[in-house]
């Protein structure tokens, strides 16, 4: 195994305060299970689960709470046993709301309902022997959604269509987002884990290279997995990454590490044979196959100027913000923004009673001084947005013409190729809401090309 | 200056040359009731019927691939003097307006956040879910004010307010509100139920002053589930325009003030 | 009634949540601070005259600025230091000898003409302190082309480039003739030409003062090389191929300097990718020398840089960057 330095640097990118030094060296302390859990049917990318309890309902720690819903869904398992309070849908970080779970955790157990044996929710595999068919099935009974930030179904994504062959697994240690620890801490405390929930990847992809993408600003991370992967055979290297935001974006990682270019959507990684996994997401499947046990908690780091004590905690799914903020000692200051995620893209929240998912890596509460107001001014066309977008667009042109309401302009700039990294707005002296303008415009446009398809679907039902 | 004038008018006799036989060879044929149909139309071109623009929907008419009626800015004279050129049937039309079914102002509906970022509606409620307490109250951002063809709502006190006299019944409004809480209802009817949230009575009031909370008193107060002049979804009442209520009295009666007697506002135009 | 709110708010927008804290009013800022040595050059050649049209201008432009914007019932931009900036930009390509009453009418005419009727920052299509110093030399031609010789008061004289104008059509400059070789004697040393002891623009004489100024703005990632490079560079080839005066005094004299580091540089009205500036460099540079050669005017930096102004969102058309990933 070797270390290397990564040769390719992409354009754009940009610096911001990285404000690591916050969480960074707090191990991760497991949070006892809260009174009251809010666990939401949507903790992933597609369509939000369908939740199988109601009110009143006891369910155990483990038991399945919402069925998968369709191919690109994930199932949704209680992370603690207790009552349910109420189904109700409720508003996510993202805006929109789906159903949530609401689990009295204190309630006492019925006098009918047996205490569950102490052992694994799932019976332990062993991966060396499973066949490539259990292993994705354990990973989709885990419940387990990429962890970096997207959710994307983790066992849809290691099974590729046949055609298409993974020549590279991609592990994204990158955590190139302010604040955010997490990832940082499960390098360094649970490599092992790390590196068996690899093995088990590299198995069910039909054994592919091996890179472990981290920045260079983590000595400390890639040490531990240079330790941890020292012994394992075949193609594996660790690749450097500059310090660069958004260095832990997918696209940008495979050109990073193997200079690979993923075309244009709908074109995804697998299709220059790439898969990128995050290192939590290796973590809760050595957990699932190894210990049979699903993802019903992740780490998160909760961080900012307003928090008394910055932590990084293991919470079970569903855990309030308010718990999360209670547990690092409250509050130091009033937060003047809460964000769900970290500042390039997490998501500003309006109040701490949204429960955790599997994809909330941090929670960040910032004071007056930290948060900048954002402004109506026009652009004076400096073009620092052009040398910061990574998609190489030209975010400048697609705010005047969003500004405009003419989506159509936008649309020819490629604005459906912009990641949503926040790079443009980060370095505008203007404070334009330029993200926010690509949001508006691809969100338009989608409506519309669903709004087109449902249409040709009436038509073609007429006929 | 002789020169002069002679080759102004060559150039002058030239090209009314070229124009007549461009006239003469190619002019397009195209049947002259297009031309009658879009002129009795009324020229919006707000798009409410489906069509791109008046003169879409008139080749439609005239093609008769589209039903005579759906011009709800036109209304009923409009589709009469279409069905005169056309020689068919008029549908019967009603005209219809939007009404924006929230009256949470800023003075009765709290905000849960200081939203900063561009001023839409759409955008706003994808940000959290958007500023206001109410989850299915009106943002105030102005989405609708801002595809009205009309000039027909405007912003007030952080609530879209539509000029009963200006909207012509397109629809547009209602295709962009993200909290879908703009309804097109028939001009005629004047009482009508300002809220869109059909939560429970306690889960409303913590985050509105004026919001429904599915006493049903104004059903009682109208002759009961009998008359048949609302209808309930969740804890949230709503005027059945197919059969509307007519008695003003059980406005003032609501204990939720969350009706009203054509609320629309005339900007005196 | 209304139903009690929490009594903190918190901030709701779309991501992302930091900044890197730049601000316009810091970029003209800088921009002013890196024409200090050429402002400090310009005082010290030409004396108070240059001290009062600098301050002429820069209120003149301030007090249209606010005026506009309080016409307009908009927001005051005061504050963004941009109107400072025209203003300071429009003195420093004025002769010291204007009157003071003609250099206040060219920034109102940059500000409010120029830039505030089309809608202010951001929004013209040309640089205003351009502009107004075409207005003016249009409008007040005598005026605009009565030089003073540095540090001497009110003694008229011609600028190195009015000089050297009819060497391009000199046969050769080798063998010159008495009168080409009279305008060989008139071209300063290169030290002068370096330090601005040469008559001309307030702010263009000096050329170690503006390319002291153009470092600090690449330097403060301001400005990018593209636009200064490319328009020096082709201003001295074209000047090698056509003859005539030495390449390196057709640079170093007249606007090409304060125009390439400052008036091209203008974000607003110059293209916004990095290819568009290449060639917006290269035209500016070449429509000044064709104009230097061949127009009627001595001087052609202003109107190249006009005119490449106008083709500047055509440019930004043509040089559509490429997303990553795209065929």
């Amino acid at each position: 195994m070797k270390v290397i330095k990564s040769q390719f640097e992409f354009k754009g990118g940009v610096h911001p305060d990285y404000n690591k030094e916050l969480a960074r060296d707090q191990a991760i302390e497991n949070l006892p299970v809260p009174e009251e859990l809010a666990i939401s049917m949507s903790q992933h990318l597609g369509a939000p689960a369908k939740c199988i309890v109601k009110a009143g309902d006891w369910v155990e720690r483990g038991q399945v709470i919402g069925e998968k819903a369709g191919f690109i869904s994930v199932l949704v398992r209680a992370s603690a046993s207790g009552r349910v309070k109420a189904v109700e849908k409720r508003l996510g970080p993202a805006g929109g709301k789906a159903d949530c779970v609401i689990l009295d955790t204190a309630a006492e157990r019925p006098a009918d309902v047996p205490a569950p044996s102490a052992g694994p929710v799932l019976a332990p595999l062993d991966w060396r022997t499973a066949s490539k068919e259990d292993l994705l099935k354990r990973v989709e009974e885990a419940g387990i959604c990429g962890m970096g930030g997207a959710g994307f179904p983790t066992a849809v994504k290691l099974n590729p269509p046949p055609a298409k062959r993974c020549e590279y697994l991609i592990l994204n240690g990158a955590e190139c987002e302010p604040y955010l620890t997490a990832d940082y801490r499960v390098m360094l405390e649970r490599a092992p884990r790390i590196r068996l929930g690899v093995e088990i990847m590299r198995k069910m992809l039909g054994g592919p290279a091996v890179r472990i993408a981290i920045e260079a600003n983590k000595p400390e991370a890639i040490l531990a997995m240079e330790k941890a992967f020292a012994d394992i055979e075949g193609n594996v290297q660790i690749v450097v990454l500059p310090v660069l935001y958004p260095q832990g974006s997918e696209k940008h990682q495979i050109y990073a590490t193997v200079k690979r270019i993923v075309p244009e959507p709908p074109a995804l990684p697998i299709d220059v044979g790439c898969v990128v996994e995050n290192v939590g997401t290796a973590a809760a499947i050595a957990d699932a196959v190894e210990l049979g046990e699903p993802l019903l908690s992740r780490v998160t780091t909760v961080s900012g100027d307003a928090v008394a004590n910055p932590k990084n905690i293991q919470a079970p799914s569903g855990t309030k913000y308010a718990d999360l903020v209670k547990f690092c000692g409250g509050e130091k200051v009033p937060p003047a923004k809460v964000i769900s995620g970290g500042t390039m893209m997490g998501f500003a929240v309006s109040t701490l009673e949204i429960g955790t998912t599997k994809t909330t890596s941090g929670l960040l509460l910032l004071s007056r001084k930290k948060v900048f107001q954002y402004s109506s001014h026009p652009c004076i066309n400096c073009g620092r947005c052009l040398r910061a977008c990574p998609m190489n667009l030209n975010p400048a042109l697609i705010s005047k013409a969003v500004d405009a309401n003419d989506i159509k302009a936008a649309e020819d700039a490629h604005v459906m190729d912009c990641i949503e990294c926040g790079a443009c707005s980060f370095g505008c002296p203007a404070y334009r809401t330029i993200t926010q303008s690509c949001r508006r415009a691809k969100n338009s446009i989608r409506a519309r090309i669903a709004a087109e398809k449902a249409k040709a679907a009436a038509a073609q039902a007429k006929q | 200056m002789m020169i002069a004038i002679s080759v102004i008018a060559g150039i002058g006799l030239v090209a009314a040359a070229v124009l007549a036989a461009a006239d003469r060879y190619l002019s397009v044929k195209e049947d002259p009731r297009i031309g009658m149909v879009t002129a009795a139309l009324p020229g919006a071109n707000c798009g409410g019927c489906g069509f791109p623009g008046c003169d879409g929907y008139a080749r439609a008419l005239v093609a008769g691939t589209a039903p005579n009626g759906a011009c709800a800015a036109g209304g009923e004279a409009c589709a009469k003097a279409i069905a005169k050129i056309l020689g068919v049937e008029a549908a019967a039309t009603e005209k219809r307006v939007a009404l924006v079914k929230c009256c949470g102002t800023r003075s009765e509906a709290i905000r849960v956040g200081d939203y900063n970022g561009i001023c839409d509606c759409n955008v706003a409620a994808s940000t959290a879910g958007g500023d206001k307490g109410c989850t299915y109250g009106c943002l105030g951002y102005g989405a609708c004010a801002n595809v009205c063809p009309k000039g027909a709502i405007s912003i007030r006190d952080g609530l879209a307010k539509v000029d009963k006299r200006l909207c012509i019944g397109c629809g547009k409004c209602v295709a962009v509100c993200p909290k879908k809480l703009i309804e097109l209802v028939p001009a005629s009817a004047t009482i009508h139920v300002l809220c869109n949230n059909p939560d429970k009575g306690p889960a409303v009031r913590k985050v509105c002053g004026v919001g429904c909370m599915g006493c049903h008193l104004c059903e009682k107060n109208s002759g009961g589930k009998e008359a048949g002049h609302f209808t309930f979804q969740g804890f949230l009442a709503k005027v059945n325009y197919e059969n509307p209520p007519v008695d003003g009295q059980i406005v003032a009666k609501c204990p939720a003030k969350c009706m009203a007697e054509d609320p629309h506002f005339e900007s005196g135009h | 009634m209304k139903p009690k709110e929490t009594a903190e708010h918190y901030i709701l927008s779309s991501s992302p949540h930091t900044h890197a804290n730049a601000s316009v009013s810091r970029i003209m800022l800088d921009v002013i601070i890196a024409l200090l040595p050429t402002t400090a050059a310009g005082i010290w050649f030409f004396g108070m005259r240059a001290v009062f049209v600098i301050a002429t201008c820069v209120s003149a432009a301030l007090v249209t600025e606010a005026l506009c914007r309080m016409a307009m019932k908009r927001e005051s931009t005061v504050g963004d230091l941009s109107a400072v900036l025209t203003g300071l930009l429009l003195a420093l390509n004025l002769p010291s000898s204007i009157p003071l009453h003609l250099a206040a009418i060219g920034s109102v005419f940059a500000i409010a003409v120029a830039k505030q009727v089309f809608g202010g920052l951001g929004m013209n299509p040309f640089n205003p302190a351009l502009a107004g110093r075409a207005f003016m030399l249009i409008s007040f031609t005598g005026p605009m082309t009565t030089w003073y010789k540095p540090c001497a008061d009110a003694v008229t004289t011609p600028t190195p480039l009015a000089a050297m104008k009819p060497l391009f059509h000199a046969s050769s400059v080798s063998s010159p003739t008495p009168h080409a070789a009279e305008a060989l004697g008139q071209i300063p040393s290169v030290w002068n030409m370096l330090i601005g002891n040469m008559p001309g623009c307030i702010g263009e004489v000096s050329a170690i003062a503006l390319a002291t100024g153009g470092a600090y703005l690449l330097w403060r990632k301001v400005i990018t090389w593209h636009i200064p490079a490319a328009f020096i560079a082709t201003a001295f080839v074209y000047s090698l191929i056509a003859g005539g005066a030495p390449a390196y005094a057709q640079i170093l004299t007249g606007g090409i300097m304060i125009g390439a580091i400052f008036m091209a540089t203008d974000y607003v009205t110059s293209p916004i990718t990095a290819t568009g500036k290449l060639i917006f460099g290269f035209g500016c540079g070449l429509l000044c020398m064709l104009i230097r050669q061949f127009g009627s005017y001595p001087e052609g930096c202003s109107f190249a840089i006009l005119i490449m102004n106008a083709l500047a969102p055509l440019i930004n058309r043509w040089t559509q960057p490429k997303p990553f990933g795209a065929k």
